[in-house]
Parts: C-alpha cells; sequence; structure tokens
C-alpha cells in the first residue's frame, strides 16, 4: 500500500518587491528592542498531502503553484518535498 | 445595450453597479452569476467590487478560476468591452487579461475615501465622455490597490497610452501625498493593450449622482455606451 507524500510550498515577495508586512513586522521589532533583526520579509507556505500513487507529482506541484498557488508577476516559490 | 454584472460569492458592488446602469445611465442590465457560463448577451461585462471568495489566497486569485471568467476571458479575447471595479481590477490582472498585480496598500490599511483622478487619455472606450486631463472626484475603497509591475511592464504601459487614470491632487497634480496606496506612478486604472478591458481600483458606480457626493464615476459608463454605438465599434462585439 502506497503511503500519502507531503510537500510544502514556501511563496515569498520577489526581491526587490515592497513588503510593507515585513517592514512593518520589523519596525515593531526593533522598537520592541531587537535591533539585532536587519530585515524581515514575510511570506506564507501551503501543507499538500498527495495521494501515494501520484505519478508526475513534481511537474504538477509546479503547474499548481505558478497557476494558483503565487503570482509569478510579484512572487517566487519553493517546493519542500516531505517523504 | 445590455451590460452584465458579476456577482460573485463575496461580491458587494454588484448591485450598485447594476443600479448605476439601470436607473441612471438607463440602460439595461442583468446579473451574471459565478456559476454560470452564459453572458446573457452582454454588450458590456462589469466585473464588480467586493471581496470574492473571501480574498481567500490573494485578491481575485481564486475567482479567476470560476465558470463565468471563462466565457469574460473569451468574450475580452473577441474585443468584448470588460470593465473591472476594484476587486474586479484584481481579478482581471491574476487572470491575465490586464497586466502587473495589485498588492497590498503601502501602509497597510484599508482606504475608504474620495480621491481625484486625472484623466490621462479621452480617445478611449471608456474615458470618451471625458475632458483630456479633466480631474474625476470618485471614491476608493480597498486594501489591496498598491499597482505594481516590472519597470519595462509600467514603461510599456505609459508608451502604449494604457494608463488612463492616476491618482491627483485637486489641481490635477500628480503627487506622493495623492497616492492613496503606494501605486507605482499614481496609477489608479489601466487598460489592455487593446482597448477593450479597463480596470480601475476606484468606483465610478458609486458617483454616479450628484446626492452620493459625486456624479464623476457616470462618465466611465457613458463612455462606454457612446463608444459602443459608434460604427467603428459594430460587429466587434
Amino acid at each position: 500500500m502506497n503511503s500519502t507524500r507531503r510537500a510544502v510550498v514556501y511563496v515569498r515577495l520577489k526581491d526587490g518587491v515592497l513588503d510593507p508586512q515585513g517592514l512593518t513586522i520589523h519596525k515593531a521589532l526593533t522598537q520592541m528592542g531587537y535591533g539585532d533583526f536587519l530585515s524581515v520579509r514575510s511570506g506564507r507556505f501551503f501543507e499538500l498531502e498527495i495521494k501515494g500513487d501520484a505519478s508526475d507529482i513534481d511537474r504538477k506541484i509546479d503547474e499548481i503553484c505558478s497557476k494558483l498557488l503565487a503570482n509569478p508577476v510579484i512572487e517566487k516559490y519553493s517546493v519542500e518535498r516531505v517523504e | 445595450m445590455k451590460f452584465g454584472v458579476v456577482t460573485f460569492p463575496g461580491s458587494n458592488c454588484d448591485y450598485d453597479a447594476y443600479a448605476a446602469v439601470r436607473h441612471v445611465l438607463k440602460e439595461e442590465v442583468e446579473f451574471l452569476w459565478h456559476k454560470s457560463e452564459d453572458l446573457l448577451g452582454s454588450d458590456v461585462v462589469i466585473l464588480p467590487g467586493g471581496f470574492s471568495y473571501g480574498d481567500y489566497l490573494r485578491a481575485g486569485a481564486i475567482a479567476r478560476f470560476s465558470p463565468i471568467i471563462r466565457q469574460v476571458i473569451r468574450f475580452a479575447q473577441s474585443g468584448g468591452t470588460v470593465v473591472g471595479i476594484c476587486n474586479g481590477f484584481q481579478v482581471l490582472t491574476e487572470c491575465g487579461l490586464l497586466p502587473g498585480a495589485l498588492m497590498r496598500n503601502s501602509h497597510l490599511r484599508f482606504s475608504c475615501k474620495y480621491v481625484y483622478l486625472r484623466v490621462e487619455d479621452n480617445g478611449t472606450r471608456f474615458t470618451r465622455a471625458c475632458d483630456r486631463g479633466e480631474i474625476l472626484k470618485i471614491p476608493i475603497a480597498h486594501g489591496e490597490g498598491n499597482y505594481y509591475n516590472f519597470d519595462d511592464g509600467v514603461r510599456e504601459l505609459e508608451d502604449n497610452g494604457q494608463v488612463l487614470f492616476r491618482y491627483v491632487d485637486r489641481q490635477g497634480n500628480v503627487t506622493p501625498e495623492a497616492n492613496p496606496n503606494g501605486s507605482l506612478g499614481n496609477i489608479a486604472g489601466i487598460m489592455n493593450e487593446k482597448g477593450n478591458v479597463l480596470g480601475m481600483m476606484p468606483h465610478p458606480e458609486r458617483a454616479v449622482e450628484k446626492v452620493l457626493g459625486s456624479a464623476d464615476g457616470l462618465k466611465v459608463f457613458a463612455s462606454v455606451r457612446t463608444s459602443l454605438a459608434l460604427p467603428t465599434l459594430v460587429g466587434e462585439n
């Protein structure tokens, strides 16, 4: 029997795209006295559960990332496979 | 002339758009349900403001895959007139009918107020009823209206004259203070290269009668009506 596989997709703003949320968090950290943190970039992640017998799954993950999970105009993504 | 107003789960300006067309512009209008694949013979499709699908993932990201949008894309590709307002603009960028993306407002707050827009080109399907450089007073109401595009993308928009509306001060000057969300180049509204798809963050449907505070928004709807009645556009839809 095939067991379920997992993957985590991380979506981040591309370098150079302004991240007001990250900037605001960084400002808060600085105000809290944590001056050691030079910058903060925010993002989000998605945990995917995948059928054990699914084929061609890397391509499919790539496809859903570029079609739905990330907006390629402003975001980039990376995939971490959890076997 | 028939207008169709798309209703997604979470749309909340669909009735405003409907009322603006029906009661003020006095043209025929019908709602188009998001699960339908039928534009009901609309000559103009309006994607209204709101929070389609709860703005989950990104504003407009899920609405883009609804059955009605498949038809709207086909309609637009064959030259049909499409107007996306606020969330409708976000849907149009997500589905690729308009270039760029709408990001969180740079100050991170939801912004709901009257702004001034400068009409950059009055020779288009959406601005024909305006004067060139005319200042329109129209409200905004959004948290994600910060227009972004690559440098080349913005240059292309500017060079092609696709920027139709810009946030300005009362005198018509483009200033950082007049920019309510951090949009590149104070961009408030753009059209596609073919000139048949408009996306704008401000809400013209909320400014169609003096009693609402301004009737300037009516000019967008009136422009569309006038344009579609022109002989050059007959048969395009």
